[in-house]
């Protein structure tokens, strides 16, 4: 056999155990999104938007669920954004060269990868347990602590993409640091941080675990933040595991409804980015 | 416009590491140049490594001073101790004096912001910053000067008047200074940075991201920025030194070789590395 033969049949090779790979890969999203359409699409009815958590056996809903779930949502991004972004632009801005930064680096990136659950039994125990009960407030606190690291870690990436070049010339107008990041950095990398916002929100719609020990649950429709609130996750989580049919449809009709806002924002995530960059 | 040379040479010394400072005393057509910037056995070191070894030059009001060298040779390095850009970078310091006015910049205590006001800077690649044409100008006013939306207008005007960029853009002042074309984005650099009012104007190969036509008429800007300001160019090209410039100096691996008239050079360097060089043996 010929070298050229050899390598010829190695990349046949390779190129096919990728593609198998990616084929199985494949499969098995379409599998799970497949079954989930089956599944879910015969449980969105107008019910399931204006009704709430019904006991076994009756008419209802997951309105009440929807409303803790965009309300908590929005409470852990206002709350988390803010940190993140300033935590971010410590990193790649003023924190280049010291000693500090990297311990940072290091930190939240254990952060990023830290188990949620953990992250919800901290909530519980910092805030819950003193409290004396479950709130809508500890599961947004909760929440917030995973939009941290998400938020960091790509504002920090979006601020070094910017150009030195950029910098230096605003630098070299005689331009303060503080505002060389508020006025030039931050408009240069505005849409990839919108990015990383976005796909922070994406991460914690979908959280179970941080809101199982913090806001838990609520059968009934809340506003009140000092007490449980229902959300998505848990509610999926409490009434597909339970024996009732109808509880089994809801938790499907949810599990539809929270896969699709992720994918749109996935989806807005990515336009954002791609926008961005061809606006370079 | 071409400069009378003194048809006696003056017997200046060759400079050397930690030579003497070479003082041109020959006066050109438009009388003796006021001395803007005395440069006074400059070191700069990137962490360990000493990318200029002790130079000594002066740089004149109202004129254009060229850097010529090789690549590394220190052209651009010297060129960003003037702002002191170098600053943002741990790892990096110079020792040496360099005197504007006869005030050492590198002394401690020096407002880094204040200097730069007053030493503008344009960078190889065009700059633009994400913001509107007029924003990109009125940017660096805003800064140092409260002026009503009338005065502000003027003055946006006038420095984008200066780098004739204004009848190019005057109908899309709102528009990003991004959309604009590589040459124009140069010159909108350029306006920004005659728009503070520097006392010396920096060039860091500013013609060499651009076509030739754009070329022309960034020299061209350089030749009337000259009436007012200090201007300092690093450039690669031996041609346009030769032709915007009234002094040039030549470095080499971190070192001055030769400082003189720009005609003075190009016709007859007295040093053999500078010949070489210009005349394209090495470099």
């Amino acid at each position: 056999m010929t070298r050229y033969n050899r390598r010829r049949a190695t990349n046949f090779m390779v190129l096919t155990l990728s593609l198998a790979a990616t084929g199985l890969a494949l499969l098995v999203l379409f599998l799970i999104l497949g079954t989930l359409l089956a599944n879910g699409i015969p449980a969105l009815t107008p019910d399931t938007f204006t009704q709430t958590t019904p006991p076994p056996g009756s008419r209802g809903g997951v309105a009440n669920a929807i409303y803790g779930s965009v309300v908590m949502t929005f409470v852990a991004t206002l709350v988390g954004t803010p940190v993140g972004i300033l935590c971010g632009t410590y990193l790649a801005e003023f924190g280049r060269g010291t000693a500090l930064a990297p311990a940072v680096r290091f930190v939240n990136d254990i952060l990023l990868s830290a188990p949620s659950i953990v992250i919800g039994l901290f909530v519980y125990e910092v805030i819950v347990v003193p409290m004396g009960h479950f709130s809508a407030w500890a599961g947004s606190i909760a929440l917030a602590i995973l939009v941290v690291p998400v938020v960091v870690r790509t504002t920090e990436d979006m601020l070094n993409l910017v150009p030195t070049g950029l910098r230096e010339a605003a630098f070299a107008l005689g331009t303060p640091e503080w505002k060389v990041v508020v006025m030039v950095t931050y408009r240069a990398a505005i849409q990839g941080m919108m990015t990383g916002v976005m796909l922070a929100v994406a991460r914690i719609a979908g959280e179970t675990a941080p809101l199982l020990f913090t806001a838990l649950n609520n059968q009934f429709a809340s506003t009140n933040m000092n007490g449980p609130m229902a959300n998505l996750p848990v509610v999926i989580f409490q009434f597909a595991m339970s024996p009732y049919a109808d509880w089994q449809r809801l938790a499907w009709g949810g599990a539809l409804l929270i896969t699709f806002t992720i994918l749109i924002l996935n989806i807005f995530a990515r336009m954002l980015a791609s926008w961005s960059g061809a606006a370079k | 416009m071409t400069i009378e040379v003194n048809p006696v040479q003056t017997p200046t010394r060759p400079p050397t590491v930690s030579g003497p400072l070479v003082t041109l005393n020959r006066t050109s057509e438009r009388g003796v140049p006021r001395t803007k910037v005395v440069i006074k056995d400059l070191r700069f070191y990137y962490r360990n490594f000493e990318a200029l070894k002790g130079i000594n030059l002066e740089l004149y009001d109202r004129r254009v001073t060229a850097f010529i060298g090789p690549s590394g040779c220190g052209k651009s390095t010297l060129l960003r101790i003037l702002n002191r850009i170098y600053d943002l970078y741990p790892g990096q310091r110079s020792t040496g004096q360099v005197l504007i006015d006869g005030h050492d910049i590198l002394a401690p205590g020096q407002d880094l912001n204040l200097l730069r006001a007053r030493v503008g800077m344009v960078f190889q690649k065009p700059t633009p910053f994400p913001m509107s044409i007029y924003d990109n100008i009125a940017f660096g006013i805003r800064l140092y000067e409260q002026l009503s939306a009338q005065d502000l207008d003027a003055r946006v005007e006038q420095a984008l008047r200066r780098a004739a960029l204004w009848d190019e853009v005057k109908d899309k002042l709102k528009q990003s200074g991004l959309s604009l074309s590589g040459g124009q984005q140069q010159r909108l650099c350029i306006a920004r940075a005659t728009a503070v009012k520097p006392e010396i104007l920096l060039l860091d190969e500013p013609c060499s991201a651009l076509d030739p036509l754009s070329t022309q008429r960034v020299e061209e800007l350089i030749a009337e920025l000259k009436s007012d300001y200090c201007i300092v160019i690093v450039t690669h090209n031996m041609q346009q030194a030769a032709r915007s410039s009234d002094y040039t100096a030549f470095m080499y691996l971190g070192s001055l070789v030769e400082f003189d008239e720009t005609e003075a050079i190009f016709t007859h360097p007295r040093e053999r590395q500078t010949e070489d060089y210009i005349t394209g043996r090495f470099g």
